[in-house]
This record gives C-alpha cells, structure tokens and sequence, in this order.
C-alpha cells in the first residue's frame, strides 16, 4: 500500500515521513523519526510511557493516527532541554531522584510540562491528577510528585 | 530519610564506609531525565523485520496439524517458523549451570501444555504485516484434561503436564519427588508441645508488569556474528541460552543490554532472545521481538504461586519446639526457575528463628498453568509471609506479645541452624528493636537488653538426633508416606559435597554422574561444642519466663581478624548456587 | 491491511460506513486503535471525521447539544458543563481526556464507558445518521441495548435537557486505585426535588451488566421520596435489580453485588466518601 506523506513540526523542526495509513505517532516518532524519548509500554492508554504534546495538548502518540498530525505541533521529552540547559522540570527530576529505571520519565515529564503550562502552582492532589495517567513501576510516585511541585515554584517553571 | 545505625554491631564492620546516607547523583540519570537513554527498543536498524508468534488457545492439547501455507504467503512476510527449524528446540534455563532436565521448547511441537504456549513463528517487515499473517495460521488440536492445581496435579492418574517429568513434579538429584530438610524429631515434638498449630497459606500468581515489556532487536554483524539489543535482566544467561538454543558458539553473540524497563525477576527468561537470532540468521536482516502489553501481561512469566501448609508445636511459655513444612510451588507447565525457588525456600526454613526440630518437604509442581519464574525473593517472598502470619497466630495463642515472641524464638549467632550450619550474622532482635523504638511499640525492658551476639550456646548450638525417612523416592511411590527408615545419631552433619558441579539430570547426551548427599557417621564436628550424650534426643530447654532469662553474657567474642584489605568490606556469605561471594 | 479515510463530512463518513462492512469509526483512538496495536483489527478501512460539526458544542442552553467528536479536556473545560465535570475526570488521565470523545465513551465495552452511565441519567438521545439522509434521535438506553448488533451507523452527537439544579446530579466511580482506576463500578443519578420530593429520579450504573443500564428498582423505590434514611434505605434493597455485574480482573461479579449498595447509599446520602 502507498505510503502517505506527513508534515509536522517536532520539537520546534519542520519535520517529514512517508507513513502507512493505520501507522501511529508513536512508531513514526520512533521508527520514521529517530526520536526514541517517547516508549511503547500497552499500546492500549494505560502506562502513559509514549505521551507527548500535540497542539500543547498531552496525547498518546500510541493510539494516534500520524496522518492526523499533518501540520501539527508536535513535542516530546527530546526537545525539552534548551542545549545544555535543562528545563526545570528535567532538573527537578534529577535532584529528586524521580526516576529508578527510567522508561515512564520521558512520559511523566511530558505530562507534568502538560500540567504546569495550564496550572503553574498546582496542588498536591492536582500533580497527583496531572500524573494520574503515567504508571511508575519502580519508584514509586513520591519523589516524581517532589519534583513536579519543586519544579512549580523554582525560576523559569512557567517556560513552555 | 536514609539513617546509619553505627552503634548497632560496630565491632563487626569497618567504620570507613562514605556513601550511604548520602545524596549522590546517578550517573545515568541525565540520560533519563532527557530521554536520550537508550533501551533494548530504541535503536534504528534499516530494513528490520518483526517477528510475531502464534500462540496456544488451549491449556493442555495435542498439535494435529499446523498449516503455514497461507501466511507464508501474506504480504510482507519472509519467514515463518516452526518447531523444526529451532536447531536445539528444547531447553530449561538452569541447564547453564548444568540444573534440571531441558523441558521446554521455544515453539512447540507436539502438544501445548499451557494457553499462550508459542507454536509458530511470523516475521514479517512490519508488525501489522505479521499480525495480519498471524491470523492465517491453522493449527488443528485436540484437547486434553488438564490440571491447574498443584496437589491434584501430584496425585496418581493426574495428566501429565510435561513429558520430561511425567510425574508432574521436578525430580532432585534425580532420587526425590521433592526437597527434604530434617532436622530432630518433629513427630516427637509435636507429642509433647503443648498446642501444635497447623494452617494453610494460598498466594497468587503475580505478573511484573514492567512499563518496558520483554523484547530483543537481532541484527547481523560484521565476520559472522549477531549483535542483540536485550532487555536482560541477566544479560549473559541470555546469551548463552539463545546460543545453546540457535546452536552457535555463545562468541558469535554480542549482546547489549543493562538497561531495563523494568524487570522485578520478569527478564530472566530470555523469552524473546533465541527466536529473534534465529530470525535474524535465517533471514539475513534485523528482526525484532517484543511482547505486546496483553502477550506480557498474560504470557510473560509471572511469580509462582505457592501453597505452604505450615505446622508448628508450641509451648505454653511462648517457645516453638517443631516445625513441620509441606509447600507445593505451582512450576506452571515448564520448569524454567522454580527448581530454584524451592531450594531458596528450603534453605530459608524455618525461617528467622531457632527451633530445635523442623522437617520440610517443598515441592515443584507441573500444572497447565504459564510457566512462573523469579520475582524478587521468589523462593523466600511467600513462604515468609505464611510464617510470619503464623508467627502472629502462634503468638497470640502462647498470649504474648507478637514482637515479644519474635525476639524470644530469633536466630543468634552460635544457634545450630536446621541445615547443620551455624547462624553467624543474624540480626532479627536488633530488627525488632529498632522496628518497635520507631513505632513506639512497648518492649519490654528485658527483650530492648537482648542481643543476637549472646546466647546462640549450649543445647542451641548441637545438632539433634534426627529421623531420616524414604519419603517421595522417584520410581517407588509406595515410598509417599514412608515411615522414618534410620535415625542420625545427634551430631551428625553433612559431608559437604565434592568442588565437581552436581550434575543433575541429562544434557544433551551428556554424562550424569550421581551425587546424592552422604552423611558422615555420627561424630561432632569440630567446629560445635563437645558433643553431649543425648539423655533424650529432645532435652527439655530450660525454664522460660518470658521474657526470655537475660543470661550473664560470657565476654563478646573476640572482633573477627582485620580484613586482609582495606578495600573489602563485609562478611563473607556463602550462596548455594553461586558459591562464596562477598557482600 | 487497513486502510484510513478522512471524511470532512459527517454523511460521507456516515456513507462510508453504511457500505462497508469493515470499515469503523475512528473517534480519539482509544479503542479502536488499541484493537489496531494489537492485531485484531488488521483490514478494513478507520474512517475519521474532520467535519467541525462533529466537535460543536451547544452548551449554553436549557437543551444541551453536544457532537460526539467532543473529547472530554472539552467537557472539563466549559463551565456550562460542570455538572459533567466529576463523569469528564473520571475517564483516565490528562492524554487520555484529550483523546476520548463523548461517542467513543458510548461503544466501550464494560467495565469501561463511565460518561456513558452520566448520560443514562439525564436521559440523553442520541443522534444517528444513516447514510446521507438526516439524522435521527433515539434513547440512549435503546441504543445500548442495540450496540451489540452494530450496524446502526454513524452517532454525531447526543442531546439533553440541563438539570435544572445541577447540585440534584450525582456521579462516583468506584476504582481500587486511587486517584483513579478502571471501574469497580460507577453511579449516576438525577434526583430532582419537587416540594422537596423526589420526582421523576434517573439513576444508571456502569459495570453492574454488558453496558450501562438504568437502575429502575431504585429509580421506584425514590419517587415521590424524601432523600431520608427511610427512602435511601428502601433504594439499597432495590439496588441490584436488573443488575448482571461481571468477574473481571477489576472484580468478582460477588464483589460488585455486595458494593454496589453500600456505594449507592452513600451516594445518596451525599456522603463524600
């Protein structure tokens, strides 16, 4: 079957792939793209492990249609780093040890970015909310709800 | 939160130790925090192909045909595989260390022993490609009873699971039905305690769920060899057993991995590895093989179940005088690591606590169930929680304290442990000590004064005179509920075994030399206090008053010799499976 | 293999799927391309809409007109629709409500489909359109009983009348993880009050039997009732009338039949729990 061509923008680059019709975000992110930030963890919406921002919107790039991004805005944990400098989010992360094996961070972040872009100071229990689609399954969630909060009030948080 | 308790067996420990307690980076979290971390999955290979499996609707059933045609013919499809192309298409994990007979074959053959079992294998150049092949496979079955029960699966005229042992139970240093600790007279004991209490345990099949699931990228090298992408949690167990399997030397397999998703113990299995080398051998390209979450959640190997019956006779002033362990480990249809787990669990008995006769009997049981596998302390997890559980029961039926009595029956160092070992290092009163000051439960003033350094003397530290019996000899069934054949004078302990690996049961036409342990004629081994004419072969222990008489200590043993160098840290312990190993 | 068509109306679409067997509509993805991922579904053609019409909102009034394309991020995003906002949370995380529409909620399976159990108890209709003609209303409650034969073409939205109180409607799922789970069951009910009975009660559970269903043992068991302990506990005896909960990896089939009273009764006692 012919490929069908898709353009988007991916972490601020104009970015192209010939796609399968059924072919989802995920696999064009990762197979087409070489942007390997986002996993596969269910394929079926429950880890959260491939989130990413669609429009600003946190989606699951596993159960979209990559030729329903056409023109669209796309960011993963890949772009959120300006060069050397971390977003304060990623730093938050490391300084309270928010990741053991690693796998769900790039989703977990992407869904905490989700969160403070709407809600700069959340709650405890709306971080929990923010996260409540993202399975951990080693840390636990505490220091991860640690990091998001002290991401929320440290300088710069509010940057896209 | 991390807190260092220097003053809990100082004398036991080098006092230069600079890192715990403290908040040191991780050196790969930048490669998380940014994504660039690569796992098993994240590498591009151009052209890579994707292997499916069909796998078993039923639980127990005999293949009568499987029809390919169809899906070899399927778009994008380059190779479909059966059990006859698998170059060694049997095999059981432990046989790297030369344990167990090969049980299992990577796609089945003849018959299915469980529902999800792989029988034919698709690659194709993309996963839609080899899903939608997947469905044009026809395999015709026929059904078979089934069992999923452990005991039912042990008694006569059960079907049989899995041909290799027809018994439905893994055979031990091929003689027993099941692994054997004896230590005094239990029956005995049980006749004089004043309330013996037996109850059953049941635990549940547990999945892992890592967030990654189980998956391998195979890709052709350069001068003939294979590079693998796995997600191993033991990277080099994967590797021999993809060679052994593929029937390659194990240097012509490179593999990557120590970045896991996730594992818990469910990435020991090398599910994925063999099929996705021999794929990529046979086809020339890259092929990659990754569970889907429903394949992992169903299909990947979960904890086994365990059922634990555990009886014990105590008496009145809190003291357990015999434990008496029967356990089944639900193996599922293939063998893969329970043969471990109930030697784990044996060696673990009867748990953290001196009892001065406790016999066991652990069994691995065949059902039709998916072949369980490690998960953290597997072995240990379970039977732990059955004692602990009955610990409170029994405390609460000698009317005491459940701490209290914890610390009353705990190991100390110098206690005879029932596998003829002398308890050094033990710890549970210190535990409960601390455990109890930070939950500001009561102690007494007198259990707060004990130490597991003193007290593990006298009648503590001999090994009783002890019944042996013929129970559950493979190929004499009448041997079931055999009687006790001979008693073991008190002080006898086990030869240990020769350095030569015990081999148990055949490899690939390989010798399998015997070794079943001997015991050594009744003679007190150095290393104990002077043997002592038994009066009985269950003297009774002195008065308790709980609790426990706070004995005048004898001087602390003397510091052990300073460590030959400044660099090693720790006891040494000793594994067996792994031998002596530092920690 | 599968094939994608992207309709920029809805009677094309709806054409499309009246004529082709094979072809399904393809809402937010989260179950159609779950099926996709993992191979059971692997020809035909997922049709998609990219009419707007499919998104309207019409919120602002006493009758409430929502396409089914609407996600539920746009449910939790209008103030007009507060009273949906508990039923809109309730459905998976922030990625998952950015996806999930109000027309895919009513073709999960149980025990998902919690919006779905909202909209039973406003007695909302749903439109469907046939092929290129017009579309057509029907009960939401004789859509679920036909949703297992299929065929009935494409749902472009669903209709409703505003609770004219909106603290007389009631929503709680029941999860075993917190803060959210799938269901162990979920409760919606419309309570109205007239002189300080209640008067024409709809109450409708999730994951009590195939779909969701109207709980009308309770409903009887309300009306013309003040919310007493009196009524509430007559609503508890009547709770599990018509109920066919199934054993799930979530719950027992038992399980469910022993809570779902308890749940209900706190429910009604406007107890936070």
């Amino acid at each position: 079957m012919a490929k069908i061509p898709v353009q988007f923008r991916l972490n601020g680059s104009d970015r192209a792939a010939f796609v399968d019709a059924p072919e989802t975000l995920l696999n064009t992110l990762r197979r087409g793209l070489g942007d390997f930030a986002p996993k596969y963890g269910c394929g079926q919406g429950t880890c959260g492990v491939c989130t990413v921002l669609v429009d600003g919107e946190p989606q699951l790039a596993c159960l979209t249609l990559s030729v329903a991004c056409e023109g669209r805005e796309i960011e993963t944990a890949s772009g959120m780093a300006d060069g050397p400098d971390l977003h304060p989010l990623q730093a938050a992360f490391m300084d309270h040890f928010a990741a053991q094996c690693g796998f769900c961070t790039p989703g977990m972040l992407t869904a905490a970015r989700a969160l403070l872009a709407k809600n700069p100071n959340p709650s405890r229990d709306e971080v929990v909310e923010g996260i409540s689609g993202n399975i951990c399954r080693c840390t636990g969630y505490e220091p991860i709800i640690a990091a998001i909060l002290a991401a929320a009030s440290a300088p710069g948080a509010r940057r896209a | 939160m991390l807190e260092m308790r220097k003053d809990i067996f100082a004398d036991e420990r080098d006092d230069n130790l600079n890192v715990i307690g403290k908040g040191l980076q991780r050196q790969d979290m930048p490669g998380h925090v940014t994504g660039r971390t690569r796992y098993f999955d994240d590498h591009a290979f151009d052209g890579m192909l994707h292997l499916k499996v069909v796998r078993s609707p039923h639980a127990h059933a005999r293949i009568r045909s499987i029809d390919i045609a169809a899906a070899q013919r399927a778009p994008g499809v380059k190779r479909v595989l059966r059990g006859a192309d698998v170059p060694v298409n049997k095999n059981t994990l432990l046989s790297l260390i030369n344990f167990g007979k090969d049980d299992e074959p990577s796609l089945a053959v003849d018959k299915v022993s469980y529902k999800g079992e792989p029988v034919v294998a698709i690659i194709a150049d993309s996963e839609a490609a080899a899903l939608a092949a997947r469905q044009l496979v026809r395999i015709d079955y026929d059904l078979l009873p089934n069992v999923f029960d452990v005991e039912e699966a042990l008694k006569p005229g059960a079907p049989v699971v899995n041909e290799t042992y027809p018994g439905n139970y893994f055979e031990y240093h091929q003689r027993y039905d099941h692994q054997k600790l004896r230590f005094g007279d239990v029956e005995k004991a049980f006749a004089q305690a004043d309330m013996v209490l037996e109850h059953r345990y049941q635990m549940s099949p547990i999945e892992h769920a890592p967030t990654e699931t189980n998956g391998s990228i195979a890709a052709p090298e350069q001068n003939g060899r294979f590079v693998v992408h796995s997600c191993a949690q033991g990277l080099f167990f994967a590797l021999g057993t993809a060679a052994k399997i593929v029937d390659v030397e194990s240097n012509r397999l490179h593999f990557i991995g120590g970045t896991v998703g996730g594992g818990f113990g469910g990435k020991v299995d090398a599910l994925t590895e063999p099929l996705a080398v021999l794929g990529a051998m046979l086809t020339g390209k890259p092929v990659r093989f990754v569970l889907d979450r429903e394949e992992e959640m169903l299909y990947g190997s979960p904890r086994g179940a365990e059922r634990i019956y555990v009886k014990d006779g105590l008496m009145r002033d809190g003291r357990i005088v015999a434990r008496s362990i029967r356990s089944y480990f639900d193996a599922g249809a293939y063998t893969r690591l329970s043969s471990y787990a109930a030697i784990k669990c044996t060696a673990h008995l009867p748990g953290p606590y001196w009892i001065p006769n406790v016999a066991s009997d652990v069994y691995v049981a065949y059902t039709n169930r998916c072949p369980s596998t490690a998960m953290r302390g597997f072995g240990v997890t379970a039977v732990d929680f059955a004692l602990e559980v009955q610990m409170d029961r029994l405390a609460e039926a000698a009317n005491l304290d459940p701490m209290e009595f914890r610390v009353l029956n705990a190991y100390r160092d110098g206690d005879m442990k029932a596998h003829r070992r002398v308890a050094k290092n033990t710890a549970l009163i210190e535990c409960v000590q601390v455990v109890a000051e930070k939950a500001n439960w009561p102690l007494s003033e007198q259990a707060k004064r004990q130490s597991s350094l003193t007290g593990g003397v006298g009648e503590r530290a001999l090994i009783p005179a002890t019944p042996l019996d013929q129970r559950g000899q493979i190929g004499r069934p009448d041997t079931r509920n055999a009687p006790s054949s001979q008693v073991l004078p008190a002080g006898t302990a086990r030869i240990p075994l020769s350095k030569q690996p015990v081999m148990e049961g055949d490899r690939d036409g390989r010798a399998k030399p015997t070794q079943v342990p001997r015991y050594e004629s009744a003679q007190p081994i150095a290393a104990l206090p002077p043997y002592q004419p038994a009066q009985t072969s269950n003297p009774p222990a002195p008065a308790y008053q709980p609790p426990p008489a706070y004995q005048p200590s004898p001087p602390p043993p003397a510091p052990p010799p300073a460590a030959p160098a400044q660099t090693q840290h720790g006891a040494v312990r000793f594994s067996s499976v792994f031998g002596t190993r530092r920690r | 293999m599968l094939d994608v068509r992207s309709c920029a109306s809805l009677s094309e679409a709806s054409g499309i799927l009246l004529g082709d067997r094979h072809a399904r509509l393809v809402g937010g993805g989260t179950l159609v391309m779950r099926d996709v991922n993992e191979g059971r579904l692997t020809e035909g053609t997922l049709v998609r809409v990219v009419d707007p019409v499919f998104r309207q909102m019409n919120a602002g009034g006493p009758r409430i007109e929502l396409g089914a394309g609407v996600t539920m991020a746009m449910v939790l995003a209008s103030r007009e629709l507060a009273f949906l906002h508990p039923a809109a949370r309730g459905i998976g995380g922030p990625a998952i409500r950015t996806m999930a529409t109000i027309g895919g909620n009513l073709f999960a399976d149980t025990p998902y489909g919690d919006f779905t159990v909202a909209l039973l108890a406003l007695d909302a209709q749903i439109v469907v359109q046939a092929g290129y003609g017009s579309g057509r209303a029907m009960p939401l409650e004789e859509f679920l009983a036909a949703r297992e034969r299929g065929g009935q073409g494409l749902v472009t939205g669903v209709q409703f009348a505003r609770p004219q109180n909106a603290s007389e409607f009631h929503f709680r799922k029941v999860a075993r993880v917190k803060p959210k789970g799938i269901s162990v069951l979920s409760i919606a009910a419309h309570l109205p009050l007239s002189g300080g009975r209640v008067a024409q009660a709809r109450v409708a559970y999730g994951a009590m039997a195939p779909t969701p269903i109207r709980a009308r043992g309770v409903e009887r068991a309300l009306e013309g009732k003040a919310l007493d302990a009196g009524a509430i506990q007559a609503a508890k005896q009547a709770a599990l009338e018509g109920c066919r909960p199934a054993t799930d990896a979530i719950a027992s089939e038992w399980y469910r039949r022993e809570v779902m009273p308890v749940h209900l009764g706190r429910l009604l006692a406007g107890d936070g729990r």
